[in-house]
């Protein structure tokens, strides 16, 4: 499989703080990477590093087999999407959010048309395209921010913790329908996660962040090993 | 209360009638306010959105000078732009003095740092992250700056409602710069001054009241706009 993102000797600094220090970090085609780790080992640093929404202190980050460089960052960083925590929807109705980020890409017309009512259909919220988005419930939002995120078609998907704020049932529901997209698609995603449970549904490698180095790196069943049908007891990383 | 009755009977009066002295002064009054509104808006919501998003040397002081400039004295702003514009002054040679311009002039200093104040406030109340989202999305700069004034735009019409609501209201300025000149620079605020100089209560109170009415129209239609866009 093809390299399609790749951090070297990445280091970011943040008001004297040491936030993370990766040696060498690939994400391959069609893979789904789960970061976790404890709260402030530099997960979501990393992920907005790797997304070019963070400025490292030093390192270089390849896209696509090109170097990322200030000339060339807005247009890679139209290739990839973002969804965090927060739904963070534009106070507007559903359908007007995918339609507004569509038109930034520079997409619009019939081909945004098609784009929307694809995604909307696909995360189950069709009947709330009309629907204002302060007015929808946390997964109903989380789920308009995902159709969203894949009407723009990233090459790569970059996840925040978007089912943290979720109660339970909500966050089952989504991470199914999630993973089966995410398959489906072969889309490449790197998701941040402090929940273990989550990590099943979506990734197929993941990378254990601990003091901003990631110590352990491989696929789901190495790096929860035979623990994995019983992930909520499992302990990834050290006190 | 007599005269405030005989002002409500005059005011009623005077709209009625259309009388022309009275809806000149209407007119200039909202072409003055409105124009310098227009010109702090303009410049005003670029101004607050750079320095809300933007870390620089000095961005303290510069807000502390913002917030300041916010209760700045009218007259203060009327005796600055009157010694600009006076005959030796460095803008003496445009000849600006006592016409409508300058009285644009005044007010616009004086509603600037009211709209980029409120605007600086509305933008920094906007979720860090939705900024972070709105770069994620591939927006450009511009469409940055339009998204954020979208998502700040309760505030932001705030704002522009108090920048009205101070220059239209201001008599100071006006009357230093404008002069009260009969048909030429006399509004709403410096006529029903001269009015309660000469003595003639009842017009001056027609006056003030035309002067809220107009205030309180203009007002509304903002208000309605600014929760029109909560709803």
């Amino acid at each position: 499989m093809n390299s399609v993102l790749a951090a070297k000797d990445l280091h970011l600094v943040l008001n004297g703080r040491n936030v993370f220090t990766i040696d060498n970090l690939t994400l391959l085609d069609g893979e789904v990477m789960a970061l976790v780790g404890p709260n402030g080992a530099g997960k979501s640093s990393l992920l907005l590093t790797l997304a070019l929404l963070q400025t490292p202190t030093q390192g270089t980050i390849v896209f696509k087999g090109q170097t990322v460089s200030r000339e060339n960052l807005f247009s890679f960083r139209r290739r990839m999407a973002l969804v965090f925590r927060e739904a963070l929807l534009i106070d507007t109705t559903v359908s007007r959010n995918i339609t507004i980020a569509l038109r930034i890409r520079g997409i619009s017309g019939h081909e945004a048309s098609i784009r929307r009512e694809r995604w909307l259909e696909r995360f189950g919220i069709i009947h709330l395209a009309r629907r204002q988005a302060r007015q929808l419930s946390g997964g109903e939002a989380q789920r308009a921010s995902l159709a969203r995120a894949f009407a723009l078609e990233p090459e790569v998907l970059f996840l925040d913790e978007p089912f943290a704020s979720l109660d339970y049932p909500t966050r089952k529901a989504l991470l199914k329908d999630l993973g089966g997209i995410l398959r489906e698609m072969g889309m490449t995603a790197v998701f941040v996660t402090h929940d273990p449970t989550e990590i099943p549904y979506l990734a197929t490698r993941v990378g254990v962040l601990h003091n901003g180095c990631i110590i352990k790196l491989g696929t789901v069943q190495e790096v929860l090993g035979s623990e994995l049908p019983d992930i909520k007891e499992l302990s990834l990383w050290p006190d | 209360m007599g005269v405030i009755a005989d002002g409500f009977k005059e005011a009623f009066r005077l709209l009625v009638t259309l009388n022309d002295e009275v809806l000149g002064i209407t007119l200039r009054t909202i072409q003055v306010s409105g124009a310098s509104t227009l010109i702090s808006v303009l410049l005003g919501i670029p101004a607050g959105t750079v320095v809300a998003l933007n870390r620089f040397f000095g961005r303290g002081f510069l807000i502390n000078l913002i917030n300041f400039g916010m209760g700045l004295a009218p007259v203060v702003v009327g005796l600055a732009v009157w010694l600009c514009f006076s005959r030796y002054g460095p803008m003496g040679m445009l000849d600006l003095l006592y016409t409508p311009t300058a009285m644009v002039v005044a007010q616009t200093i004086i509603a600037f740092p009211v709209v980029t104040g409120l605007t600086l406030a509305a933008i920094q109340s906007v979720n860090p992250k939705m900024r972070l989202q709105m770069l994620g999305l591939g927006a450009t700069r511009g469409q940055y700056f339009l998204l954020l004034i979208w998502e700040g735009r309760l505030g932001i019409l705030a704002a522009i409602i108090a920048g009205f609501g101070r220059v239209i209201s201001e008599v100071g300025a006006s009357m230093m710069v404008g002069g009260n000149v009969r048909g030429y620079t006399r509004v709403l605020t410096t006529a029903t001054v001269m009015e309660i100089g000469k003595g003639r209560f009842e017009l001056a109170t027609a006056l003030s009241i035309l002067l809220l009415l107009l205030n309180f129209f203009i007002v509304s239609v903002m208000s309605h706009l600014q929760q029109r866009g909560k709803n």
